[in-house]
């Protein structure tokens, strides 16, 4: 039988800089979960020019992709989505009873991952931009 | 020191559902990253290409699937998020309907859109 964790109002900012790196991981997963479904609704709105025809829908995207701030804020995308991922999968092992005691361990792990996953894809994401 | 803890109230339907559409979200979000930036690059997806993909019957499940479990799992975090940050009755239930209407709007959207890159409308 457990008990619950007391760990404090984690929703209120003010106190980040008491917050431990479970808190952290906490604030970024929901930070990251905003960004993707916030993304998830303007890329179908995207997409959706394909309805208009072959010529709006090529336009469109090709549009977009030659602009260097698309490309950058893409780099961005990935880096809030392998965060998203490389966390969540720390979450399920977590809530599957494993790796609970290194779990601090395991959010540095993602954060590192994160940032070598983005900054080996940035050439692949900016070819042709500049 | 707790043996465990999540936001999210255990054994509910809703927690369970956000893990399974999240071991799913982690293959398949990886994976359209992987096809749609590194096997094709973003810059050079154009009309042909997308609906060549599209009427594969398997890949187009596989995306409708990702739109419906993304949305759900979105949509339910975000709603997590409000009830953790402190907002309760009617303004929640203002919020949870706005979220409910605004999945299914995404879900009926982008259902529509699969069809039609499959050429099935």
């Amino acid at each position: 039988m457990s008990g619950a964790y007391d760990r404090g109002l984690i929703e209120d900012f003010g106190r980040w800089r008491e917050f431990s790196a479970g808190m952290w991981a906490w604030v970024l997963h929901k930070f990251t979960g905003w960004v993707l479904i916030g993304y998830l609704f303007t890329h179908v709105a995207v997409l959706s020019t394909f309805l208009q025809g072959e010529a709006t829908y090529n336009a469109t995207l090709s549009g977009l992709e030659s602009l260097l701030v698309v490309r950058v804020l893409e780099v961005g995308l990935l880096a809030v989505a392998v965060f998203h991922i490389l966390n969540g999968l720390r979450l399920l092992f977590v809530d599957l009873g494993i790796g609970l005691g290194s779990q601090d361990r395991s959010f540095y792990a993602s954060l590192v991952l994160t940032g070598a996953i983005v900054v080996a894809s940035v050439p692949t994401f900016l070819a042709g931009a500049i | 020191m707790a043996d465990y803890y999540s936001s999210f109230e255990r054994s509910g339907t809703r927690w369970l559902l956000q893990r399974i559409t999240a071991a799913f979200l982690v293959v398949v979000l990886a994976f359209h990253f992987m096809l749609l930036h590194f096997v094709n690059h973003a810059a050079e997806i154009r009309f042909a290409g997308t609906s060549v993909r599209m009427q594969q019957a398997g890949y187009a499940i596989t995306m409708i699937l990702f739109l419906l479990t993304a949305t759900f799992h979105g949509v339910n975090g975000i709603y997590n998020a409000l009830v953790n940050q402190g907002l309760t009755g009617t303004k929640l239930t203002a919020v949870k309907t706005v979220l409910v209407l605004a999945g299914l709007l995404l879900v009926a959207q982008g259902i529509r859109l699969a069809l039609a890159m499959n050429g099935f409308l």
